[in-house]
């Protein structure tokens, strides 16, 4: 098990390697690094001396460590538009980013599991076709526009709840939070449920096609001819098979949340790491751009090294090895 | 070994003349599907006392599991009992609802199915698969329940019974999953097990413990069993009673002796001759022409008859069951001479 | 397998049937749903209409001396100053709605569809060739394919274009290199499987040169799951496409397609014209879910797995 872990880790560390070389020499060989790094608006002596002071004018071998040490210690370059390092500008969104992404993926997953495990066991039945319907209506539509028809439907017609903005936050255990008040939910409840729709459907989608193949294995059959109550049937037998593979593609998803994420913030003018994103390639602050995409990576990695420890942990016989007595 | 078996078969305890523990009568399970109707099962009658070991034999598709399943209640769409009746200790299980048969299930009629690896949920332990089987039926606390577990391991042969209780399946060999399985189908002392094809996927030095066992244990409580298989000599070493199933209907039954000792069905003797150990050294293994035809288009009139080398002007109509011999049943228009086998 | 299906399964397949060639089987399987047939009559007639949208939209929304910019913001049904009427309503600008919304439809589905053929010539190739030369060259192509399908799409796209810069080419440049991908991996994995098949040793017995064998063997082999995943990448880009131009950073507003549109009319919906942003926004849905729902069936009647 430990064995696993590492090789693992050492995998992640190769990747993030890579990674910062793929970034680096990206930024260096598809646009003039002059004017990735440094306003385009600034004096030509001012150019020049920056780019004395960021080296730009030294062998690129030496940049890409500069690039790397400084990495290392936190400095990812500073904003043109707001004068910060860009690594904390992100760094300060990135808690408001991530709730909306967890409150998203529990919707998913309260609302997708049981309507596909509800349409895996009775495919036939109506409300199961309307599910399956359903779910392709739910990610074919854009969320783009879906987030507008929400502001549209629940705020401005119906004004239940507001269109923009974050709620009012809390700390619990350190960790502060608009999802710890109540009226925080009154205004994640729309963006979230607009991230969501897509991972319902792709929840719903999964769930039934696991139900649906699993119901027919014999280890379902053996436990009806044991004469268990339906619910344990289904709740224990069949549920821990499907959960599995479910619970594995859901935490890879998450990482695509946290992506998505920037339609959504951008529509309902949440103050997220996405929201920075797109106004920095509006605005063409450069230096944000890089740092969000190193981070972005970052989290991937970690999400991904993650799921893989959690699948061996879930199914014993990844985790006991295919022993054979 | 089936010459031996024919001579030496002996009733076994408790075989005695009460209301017999299971009686099928022509029982019908038809599959509705796109392509057609499949009659799995096409009036199959027979019955088992308790105690007794009843083999249903036939090849694949004949419709010796689906007449398992019936029993127990295991049939999903589109398949369906269309008529018949099972009359187990009385009460007829078509008439139940489903609430019923389940309370029964596991607990007065149990099931082996053939692949223990598939049978027993990969990602549950193994105590927890045997506790369930007696919480569903008993109000037993945990503790009394995993005792339980512990002594129905030991009961099928297996040592160190509490390390095995803390596995996985995929952690055990076959032959101890497949143990497991009877432990677990024996452990609320069920009135009809139903075994289908439990040795077929074992080796066969596993398969003769696995008998054994078995055996032993429907001895010492009294449970009738169903073994369904399409192996012969297996069925001989155990079986009270045998019927032989082709296309749906039982084409004869009788006592184990009987039966292999002096078939009267043209298949029943095509079975008994294809068994590698009944062919002479060096010649040709003897082997039945033609396939099982298929379950949607059967013929008309006897289902074997394209493949009978005895088959007559008769063999167009559906031949009915007949009684040549008490205890003896037999679907045939020109049944063999009953000569022995050698 | 179940037991109960058995013997269902061996009656049929004792059965002997009618002989059909590949193609009808394909099209009588792919029939079996009235929904998908539905869906694939649907798609055509929006294909057509938006070939020929400038013959069929009552104004050219691009042309200003139609558009009469006292007609702005008009509801649907409404008749405008110009004696026009504006069936779906009309914009900020004063264009009609619907002519915008054919219009639109002919750039999302040409951009969609352009891409879609670009990164499907792409990806069959790589794939082709990864799966044929196999070896180091195809663990590297397999690896680098992982690395970009790890990531989300939106993502990889974004980062191109704050690389890349505006304007149609290098939507059309993000859009191909956010699907090669999938092209690759797909074709690779079928074309792994045929060459192992013996119709490949025997093209290569007859000593036909390798790019023959490729693309005049293999490739139609593979052709089934391609379809599968062309059909289900279309829509993705054009949702993509859609949504790179709702976030300003998509098609430039010179050609707009349907997601500009939207995101022109989002500044209306809070003061209740909400037709602006609808309209093309249902116009959008709509192609999608038709685009999916073929796809979808496709996926059903192509996949060797789900044997009826």
């Amino acid at each position: 098990m430990t064995a696993f872990i590492l090789r693992r880790l050492m995998q992640s560390v190769g990747v993030v390697a890579v990674m910062s070389l793929i970034v680096f020499f990206g930024v260096h060989i598809v646009g003039d690094p002059v004017y990735l790094l440094i306003n385009p608006q600034a004096d030509q002596e001012d150019i020049e001396a920056a780019i004395r002071a960021l080296g730009l004018d030294r062998p690129i071998w030496e940049q890409y460590w500069h690039f790397l040490t400084g990495a290392l210690q936190g400095d990812l370059g500073r904003s043109f538009v707001f004068g910060e390092p860009a690594l904390k500008l992100i760094l300060d969104r990135m808690p408001a980013t991530l709730e909306l992404a967890i409150a998203a993926l529990l919707m998913a997953i309260i609302f997708g599991i049981p309507l596909g495990l509800y349409a895996g066991l009775k495919p036939q039945s109506w409300a199961s076709k309307t599910i399956m319907a359903g779910s392709i209506l739910g990610f074919s539509l854009p969320t783009f526009w879906v987030g507008i028809m929400l502001i549209m439907v629940f705020a401005v017609m119906l004004g239940w709840l507001p269109s923009t903005g974050r709620g009012p936050t809390a700390t619990f255990l350190g960790i502060t939070s608009s999802l710890f008040t109540l009226e925080g939910w009154r205004y994640v409840l729309l963006p979230a449920t607009n991230l969501a729709l897509l991972k319902i459907s792709l929840v719903v989608r999964l769930t039934r096609a696991g139900t649906r193949e699993a119901i027919h294995q014999d280890y379902i059959r053996f436990a009806r001819a044991k004469g268990l109550p339906t619910h344990r049937v289904i709740g224990v037998h069949l549920l821990k098979n499907i959960l599995i593979p479910v619970v594995t593609v859901l935490g890879l998803e998450f990482g695509n949340l946290v992506a998505f994420s920037v339609v959504t913030e951008t529509i309902f003018a949440w103050p997220g790491m996405g929201r920075l994103l797109i106004s920095s390639i509006q605005s063409l602050d450069r230096p944000v751009i890089v740092a969000y995409l190193i981070i972005i990576v970052l989290m991937f990695i970690i999400i991904n090294l993650v799921v893989d420890i959690l699948y061996s942990l879930l199914d014993p016989r990844v985790r006991l090895g295919e022993k054979s007595a | 070994m089936i010459e031996a078996a024919a001579t030496a078969q002996e009733p076994h305890i408790g075989a005695g003349d009460a209301e017999p523990t299971l009686a099928v009568e022509e029982l019908k399970t038809h599959f509705f599907t796109k392509a057609g109707v499949v009659k799995a099962v096409d009036g199959v009658s027979f019955s088992i006392k308790r105690g007794e070991v009843l083999g249903i034999v036939g090849e694949s598709g004949s419709g010796k599991s689906i007449t398992g399943l019936s029993i127990i209640g295991l049939i999903d769409p589109p398949g369906r009992i269309v008529s018949g009746a099972i009359r187990f200790k009385g009460r007829d299980l078509t008439k139940l609802s489903e609430e019923e048969i389940r309370q029964l299930r596991g607990d007065r009629i149990a099931m082996i199915f053939q692949d223990p690896m598939m049978a027993l949920n990969p990602v549950l332990r193994i105590d927890t698969q045997i506790i369930e089987a007696v919480r569903a039926h008993h109000d037993v606390d945990r503790g009394t329940a995993l005792e339980m577990a512990r002594e129905a391991l030991s009961a099928v042969g297996i040592p160190a019974p509490e390390r095995r209780l803390k596995a996985y399946p995929h952690e055990l060999s076959g032959g101890m999953r497949q143990r497991v399985a009877i432990a677990i189908a024996f452990i609320n002392k069920p009135d009809l097990i139903i075994a289908d094809e439990p040795t077929t996927a074992l080796d066969v030095t596993i398969q003769a413990q696995i008998l054994h066992v078995a055996q032993e244990l429907c001895r010492n409580t009294g449970t009738a069993l169903i073994w369904i298989t399409h192996d012969l000599a297996v069925v001989s070493a155990i079986a009270d009673r045998i019927a032989v199933m082709y296309a749906g209907r039982i084409v004869e039954q009788g006592t184990a002796a009987e039966v292999i000792g002096s078939p009267l069905h043209p298949y029943t003797r095509g079975l008994i001759g294809s068994v590698p150990s009944h062919n002479a050294r060096g010649k040709r293994l003897y082997q039945i022409s033609g396939m099982t035809p298929s379950l949607l288009h059967l013929p008309p009139g006897c289902a074997f008859r394209n493949r009978c080398d005895y088959a007559g002007p008769l063999c167009s109509e559906a031949p009915p069951v007949t009684e040549p011999t008490q205890g003896r049943q037999l679907r045939c228009f020109y049944p063999l001479k009953s000569e022995a086998m050698s | 397998m179940s037991v109960t299906e058995a013997p269902a399964a061996i009656a049929e397949k004792n059965d002997a049937s009618a002989v059909e060639t590949p193609l009808r089987r394909f099209v009588s399987a792919y029939c079996e749903s009235k929904l998908a047939v539905g869906a694939a009559l649907f798609l055509l007639v929006l294909i057509l209409l938006a070939a020929f949208a400038p013959l069929i939209a009552p104004q050219n929304p691009y042309d200003l001396a139609q558009v009469d910019v006292l007609d702005s913001r008009l509801p649907p049904g409404e008749v405008g100053f110009s004696g026009m009427t504006y069936w779906l309503g009309s914009d900020g600008a004063g264009r009609d709605l619907l002519s915008a919304m054919l219009y639109g439809l002919r750039i999302s589905l040409s951009v969609g569809f352009l891409s879609g053929l670009i990164a499907m010539a792409i990806g069959a190739a790589i794939g082709l060739i990864a799966a044929y030369v196999g070896g180091r060259v195809d663990s590297l192509i397999m690896r680098i394919v992982d690395l970009q399908l790890s990531f989300p799409a939106i993502l990889v796209a974004l980062m191109l274009i704050a690389v890349l810069g505006k304007g149609v080419d290098k939507i059309i440049i993000a859009l191909v290199t956010v699907q090669w991908a999938y092209y690759a991996r797909t074709v690779r994995g079928s074309a792994l499987v045929e060459s192992q098949k013996e119709y490949v040793e025997a093209a290569r017995c007859l000593g036909l040169s390798h790019a023959r064998i490729l693309f005049r063997h293999i490739l139609p082999n593979c052709l089934p799951p391609l379809i599968v995943v062309a059909t289900v990448q279309a829509a993705h880009a054009i949702a993509l496409e859609a949504t790179l131009s709702f976030l300003g950073v998509g098609l430039p507003q010179t050609e707009p397609s349907l997601g500009l549109l939207i995101s022109n009319g989002f500044e209306y919906v809070l003061s209740g014209k909400y037709w602006i942003s609808t309209f093309p926004g249902i116009a959008l849905l709509v192609t999608i879910v038709t685009i999916n729902l073929v796809g979808d069936q496709l996926r059903d009647v192509l996949n060797p797995r789900l044997a009826r």
